[in-house]
């Protein structure tokens, strides 16, 4: 393709150029993934410092100014911690992480579209951590508006609470700069994946990984330029005195405000429709590596190959109607309720293809429970309860008794959260060898897999019941209302198994760590495994493949191939009958 | 090479192969290793995936069903109603769980790697087809029944007897207004409103038909009667929740939201806000009190005489 040639492969001079400014996709992905270490590392102690106060109110903490939490610290700690882990966990590493490392590779190109663009996409996202941490240091802290962030709340300054101030506006220009990055790279994705892939690798030969990095991105293209045009106002708002989101006769702590005519529900709508996009921006890179290590761990074709790419394409499609659901509550026309709520109860229809595809694909192989495999089918399990839930808040008259409590929390963060977080945990274990030419401990990583499973679990499902006893959400402590006092002992229990689930976060880490340097050397092929991220070296050259440019003559998953060889036929194999080696 | 298992586990064999075999097939670490036939040890990591979400669906099951963690008794008809439509969604969604967390643990046990052979299945149409539309149909049917709970909720307009109630957050308090013996509101002008000067609503002096106005910091409604809420906001958006109402509202600066319910039980709930308003979003609570209809007479005639 004429594409390839025109990337000329910069030389590995100085350690600076070859992994810090590096335009090379693989370096790139490689430092998404270590800025996503940091920031689910920081993320993670964000949650249990609210654990631990949510059970130990007068306890004192570490990191807490004062030692003992206020309210004002403990939001400030919601704030940061949904915003850290959506965007600079879940949206970074599935996507942009693996994302950039993988996808070039198999679909066998040398790099990305624009390798540079690319750079740039990571240094903003650098550079949107670091102004968004900021806002922990200025005076007022961190912002206490949640990571949804209504105006008027988050549109009038200081006046609305303490972190409403700098700490607020510099949440917001965090967000902003993340939208510019993710814009950018979106673009990359979505051109590499037209422009430069290998011959023979049509797109209904692309691996599942690949059309899911590629849905997601034109989601991400879509959904954060909205995001960024809603916090453009937002932060017009409270810096130029517009009213976009602000009403006329705003009377804040005794002060009548000078505003008029704005409305506090654009926010809502401007922020969901990318909000909900972003769900499945954080879980369809995780369908796709979770369909990918199926196939191979079970030595079988994906099941309904087709049905998967399509169901991709679904959810992504649906995914852009749904975003009233959040706001059956909000004071939104209540028709337009009931129309968000078929809308949303349809997209579990390709979510449930791919749960029955996934079955399928197990149902009748070899099943192999190696470490990735692991997570793969703990992604499953996760997904399917996570999804489930989801059918109650999806009726807006149930709804009305759910929303805001405990239950959506349980919902959300195993569906989006611990089933992200697992496809990642099996991408990292399934592409370790690929990426570092050593392989990850299997003893540990069995280890760690045994107690995260049930440990998310004993986390999640209790609070099923708390939203069910109406526990509200984003409550600072439960001195507030007297039924809240009942929930104390199930919180109690969470907090304790979220202290051995986080924990067992560090056998994980030590392994990560151990296996950089210590790790038994990997082959290039260590799975036995059919794309084209096996055909090349661990870890792969400068320009992917060495020189020459893999032709693909065959889908993805072909595994088990009566009368191939072996129970493998890679891609980029001419005739059935060759040997891989 | 796959088949020459079975021959070799019915020969005997000394203790030390037994304990090898042994610590291959159940130990739950030593995976990768290759055995002679190829597979992979796969048979304890298996047995303790399929025992732990049997384990798991069991417990889950058990607390849903037998309601360990119940919501309290509803107290009105469309409370019931929601109540109608989460227990359908429980057995539809619960079943779905069932079959989808065992047939997973299913999968995982029969088709371990024991050497076999995997079976090259692209796909089936037909049965494709056929569980999309049940989803379709089950997952719609759903939400097309949840209609009514809903609709009987938000739809439907108030009947002529309804007491109307005004109610107005400001962070972190609720604050609620009766109409007073005239049935009317008074006027309400932001630039009026001061709490230290006792007018938190702003209610306009000028305006006759404020001043039998009732303010109150807790809302009482009669047993058995109509109830329209008039949700308002001053500042920033709270929220209207009343667990035994199954009712949540926002309530929106610039917007007066109506929500409806009657009451059936006699009786004192908790009112606490839900919408993430500020420092003091936890401590914001007030209190509903269901009363009889004599109770209720006697006190509007407090509130009239009051003031």
């Amino acid at each position: 393709m004429s594409a390839q040639s025109v990337h000329s492969p910069e030389p590995r001079t100085g350690i600076l150029r070859r992994y810090i400014f590096s335009a090379d996709h693989k370096v790139i992905g490689l430092q998404y993934f270590f800025l996503a270490l940091v920031a689910v590392t920081i993320g993670t102690i964000l949650s249990l410092l609210m654990r631990m106060h949510l059970v130990w109110p007068a306890a004192h903490l570490p990191f807490v100014a004062g030692g003992i939490m206020t309210p004002e610290q403990y939001l400030a700690l919601v704030t940061m911690h949904g915003t850290i882990m959506v965007f600079f966990v879940l949206s970074t590493v599935p996507q942009a992480g693996f994302g950039n490392y993988f996808l070039p590779i198999q679909i066998g190109a040398p790099d990305m579209a624009f390798p540079r663009l690319n750079m740039l996409s990571f240094w903003l996202t650098l550079l949107a951590f670091l102004v968004l941490l900021a806002a922990f240091f200025v005076p007022g802290g961190a912002p206490i508006s949640g990571w949804t962030a209504y105006p008027p709340l988050s549109g009038l300054g200081e006046v609305t609470g303490p972190g409403e101030g700098t700490g607020q506006l510099l949440w917001v220009a965090g967000v902003l700069i993340f939208c510019i990055a993710s814009l950018l790279g979106s673009i990359n994705f979505i051109s590499t994946t037209i422009d430069m892939r290998a011959s023979g690798m049509t797109l209904m030969r692309m691996p599942l990984t690949v059309w899911a990095w590629f849905v997601t991105a034109i989601l991400s293209l879509l959904a954060f330029a909205v995001l960024f045009a809603g916090g453009i106002l937002l932060v017009l708002d409270r810096v130029a005195e517009t009213s976009f989101f602000l009403p006329a006769g705003l009377v804040v702590n005794g002060e009548l405000q000078m505003r008029g005519g704005g409305s506090p529900l654009l926010w809502q709508h401007l922020f969901w429709f990318f909000g909900h996009p972003e769900v499945y921006i954080a879980i369809l890179p995780g369908m796709g590596a979770v369909s990918h290590i199926l196939a191979n761990f079970s030595r079988k074709p994906v099941f309904g190959y087709r049905a998967m790419a399509f169901a991709l394409c679904a959810i992504g499609f649906l995914g852009f109607l749904v975003w009233g659901h959040h706001m059956f509550v909000s004071g939104m026309n209540p028709y337009s309720g009931l129309t968000f709520s078929l809308l949303t109860v349809s997209i579990g229809v390709p979510s449930a293809v791919k749960t029955f595809n996934w079955l399928g694909t197990l149902w009748g192989g070899r099943i192999r429970l190696q470490s990735p495999m692991l997570f793969a089918i703990g992604f499953v399990s996760f997904f399917v309860t996570g999804g489930l839930s989801g059918i109650f808040l999806a009726q807006p008259a149930v709804d009305t008794e759910l929303h805001a409590t405990y239950y959506v929390v349980a919902h959300f963060h195993i569906v989006m959260g611990v089933a992200a977080i697992f496809g990642i945990f099996a991408a990292t274990h399934y592409w370790f060898p690929k990426m570092f030419g050593r392989r990850m401990n299997e003893t540990l990583a069995k280890l760690h897999f045994w107690i995260t499973f049930p440990g998310v679990y004993c986390i999640f499902m209790p609070m099923h019941f708390i939203g069910i006893e109406g526990g509200v959400r984003r409550y600072a402590d439960s001195t507030g209302a007297n039924f809240l006092a009942a929930l104390q002992p199930l919180h109690l229990f969470i907090t304790i198994a979220a202290f051995i689930t986080a924990t067992a976060q560090l056998v994980f880490f030590y392994n990560f760590f151990r296996s950089l340097r210590k790790g038994e050397p990997a082959t290039e092929n260590p799975w036995d495994a059919t794309t084209l991220e096996w055909a090349t070296a661990s870890p792969p050259p400068l320009d992917n493949f060495g020189g020459h440019f893999p032709s693909v003559y065959r889908g993805p998953y072909e595994y088990s191939v009566p009368g191939a060889a072996q129970d493998f036929t890679p891609q980029h194999l001419e005739s059935e009958q060759t040997h891989a080696d | 090479m796959a088949r020459s298992r079975g021959c070799a586990r019915r020969t005997h064999r000394p203790n030390r192969a037994l304990a090898l075999e042994f610590s291959r097939r159940f130990c739950l670490y030593d995976c990768v290793s290759r055995t002679r036939n190829g597979a992979r040890g796969s048979a304890a990591p298996a047995l303790l995936f399929a025992l732990f979400l049997i384990l798991f669906v069991a417990v889950t099951v058990y607390l849903f069903a037998a309601r360990v963690y119940p919501a309290p008794p509803p107290i009105s008809r469309g409370a019931a109603l929601v109540d109608r439509q989460y227990n359908l969604t429980l057995c539809a969604a619960g079943a779905a769980f069932v079959l989808a967390q065992l047939g997973l643990a299913c999968a995982v046990w029969r088709f371990r790697d024991r050497g076999q052979s995997a079976r090259f299945i692209s796909g089936n149409v037909a049965l494709e087809v056929l569980w999309t539309c049940v989803t379709l149909v089950v997952f719609v049917g759903l939400g097309m029944f949840g209609r009514r709970a809903w609709a009987d909720a938000r739809f439907v307009s108030s009947p002529s007897n309804a007491i109307q109630i005004e109610v107005t957050t400001n962070q972190f308090v609720y604050t609620f207004r009766y109409p007073g013996p005239d049935g009317k509101f008074g006027r309400l002008d932001p630039s009026f409103i001061s709490a230290p000067a006792g007018n938190p609503l702003g209610l306009d002096p000028n305006d006759a038909a404020g001043r039998d106005d009732a303010v109150l910091a807790t809302l009482t409604v009669p047993v058995d009667r109509p109830v329209e809420l008039l949700l308002r906001s001053q500042d920033v958006i709270h929220n209207f929740f009343v667990r035994e109402l199954r009712l949540q509202q926002d309530a929106v600066p610039g917007m007066v939201i109506p929500v409806r319910f009657t009451a059936d039980r006699i009786g004192t709930y908790e009112i606490v806000c839900t919408q993430l308003c500020g420092l003091g979003h936890n401590k914001m609570h007030s209190l509903l009190k269901v009363v009889s209809p004599s109770d209720y007479e006697s006190f509007l005639q407090r509130q009239a005489a009051g003031p």
